[in-house]
């Protein structure tokens, strides 16, 4: 097992283990997806406050919830680039920001788009949407420190301090904010989260986890794209263009 | 050599007080701008004094982080504390005291004369810079982490705000509303509490942060 992975510190391995493993993650990813798609927007039934607004949960939910993952993801990436010197570690954080940051954008858009209906506006200072916008701006932060340096492995390692006080900074947002919104007003939504009914709840969570393997489907094309760039003059590399 | 180290941060900043007064300026002048554009009226101002005195005070606070490091790193002194036996930790966070001092001690104190001159009763003018005392420093050792990054960065400048003012909202968040608390008969108790464990927790963690970080941008 740690063999294995030690292996993949290595570029080419590296390469190749996400040229491999990314049909595995898109079919999975397009299965669930229409799976979850089709249970959510066809079988499920409309809400009985909500109608057939309440469906963009099953875009919503998830992509909220992979918003705060690829962080933890990257954070822990991060804690093993630094601690092991592992130059693909890093490779696999800058793959992941951009997807964590579009999840963020997914996540605040459909929320907006699914507030106008129900509350009568696009945006609302409710905590999750601002713990959100906050973690949006997080999110671009990385990607500005890790893009400033002309070196690249300065730059990746900066980057990755930044992930890891942002990792711990996360939580302390989201708590205060919640601290915030209950002192100013009331949960302006609570989404009816346990007594959610099973013909509900299934496709939410056949979505999350369909969102889970499309992460990975993008996360193997874009670090395909890294390893290459971050790879450009390795003997490797060339031969690989040549073919 | 801490001691000594504290000393030279002092002296540097007294021999050039414009450099380190300008955050403490800033402060004043901005918070200055609030009643021409909004309104001098008492009861308009007041409501809203604990939410521009903390969010004046964090853009002050974004000013002289360039200080920090920027001026060490042009000369060699950086590469010497690099190289010192001293653990790099203890004289980030030396410096760091130093700085705080320097920028933010003033602007916690010009923090209560503001909130005098925006109608805060005077008995919650100790909330206020109670707060201040408690919230500037975790904007310090923040900004002194970021700083450390992009010390070598010609852009630090630009970027440090960036980095530093989305990490901080849960200051702003619970410093803001420790006197909006106590000026509506609340207790600000839970504020400070909050207050109090980011202040132990960045004081605690950051400076080490720091140390790694100053490392990888001196590299570069």
């Amino acid at each position: 097992m740690f063999t294995w992975l030690h292996k993949l510190g290595s570029p080419p391995v590296l390469y190749r283990f996400a040229e491999r493993a990314a049909p595995w993650c898109k079919w999975t990813a397009f299965a669930l997806l229409a799976a979850g798609l089709v249970g959510g927007l066809i079988l499920a039934p409309p809400d009985y406050q909500q109608g057939d607004g309440f469906r963009i949960i099953y875009i919503h939910v998830p992509s909220a919830i992979m918003s705060l993952f690829v962080f933890a993801y990257m954070a822990v990436a991060s804690a093993v680039g630094l601690i092991w010197r592992l130059r693909m570690a890093h490779a696999v954080t800058a793959a992941a920001a951009p997807l964590g940051a579009a999840f963020t954008l997914l996540a605040l858009i459909t929320g907006s788009l699914w507030g106008k209906p129900m509350w009568g506006t696009f945006w609302v200072w409710d905590a999750r949407l601002t713990s959100e916008l906050i973690l949006f701006f997080i999110y671009l932060g990385y990607m500005a420190v890790a893009n400033a340096f002309p070196d690249q492995r300065t730059g990746d390692r900066a980057g990755a301090i930044l992930a890891l006080v942002g990792a711990i900074d996360v939580p302390i947002v989201h708590y205060s904010v919640q601290w915030w919104t209950t002192l100013h007003q009331g949960a302006t939504l609570k989404l009816s989260g346990s007594n959610m009914p099973g013909s509900m709840l299934w496709p939410l969570l056949v979505m999350m986890v369909a969102f889970m393997f499309y992460f990975g489907w993008l996360l193997m094309i874009r670090l395909r794209a890294e390893i290459l760039r971050r790879e450009k003059r390795a003997s490797w590399v060339m031969r690989l263009a040549a073919d | 050599m801490l001691k000594e180290l504290l000393k030279r941060e002092l002296l540097i900043a007294w021999r050039r007080p414009g450099e380190a007064l300008t955050p403490v300026a800033f402060f004043l002048v901005t918070s200055m701008l609030f009643p021409l554009g909004l309104s001098p009226s008492a009861h308009l101002l007041r409501p809203l004094a604990p939410g521009i005195i903390w969010i004046v005070a964090f853009l002050a606070g974004m000013l002289g982080l360039q200080r920090l490091f920027r001026a060490d790193y042009d000369d060699g002194t950086l590469e010497q504390l690099l190289l010192s036996p001293r653990p790099l930790t203890l004289i980030i966070l030396v410096k760091a005291v130093g700085h705080w001092l320097v920028t933010g001690l003033p602007v916690v104190i010009g923090g209560g004369v503001v909130a005098a001159m925006l109608f805060v009763p005077p008995r919650y003018i100790v909330t206020v810079v109670a707060g201040l005392l408690l919230g500037t420093p975790v904007l310090t050792m923040l900004g002194t982490m970021v700083a450390a990054l992009t010390v070598s960065l010609r852009q630090a400048a630009v970027l440090g705000p960036v980095l530093i003012l989305p990490l901080v909202t849960p200051v702003l968040i619970f410093g803001a509303h420790s006197t909006t608390l106590a000026m509506q008969g609340q207790s600000p108790a839970q504020a400070f509490e909050a207050l109090a464990a980011m202040f132990i927790l960045s004081v605690s963690l950051l400076p080490a942060a720091a140390a790694v970080a100053l490392r990888i941008s001196h590299e570069g």
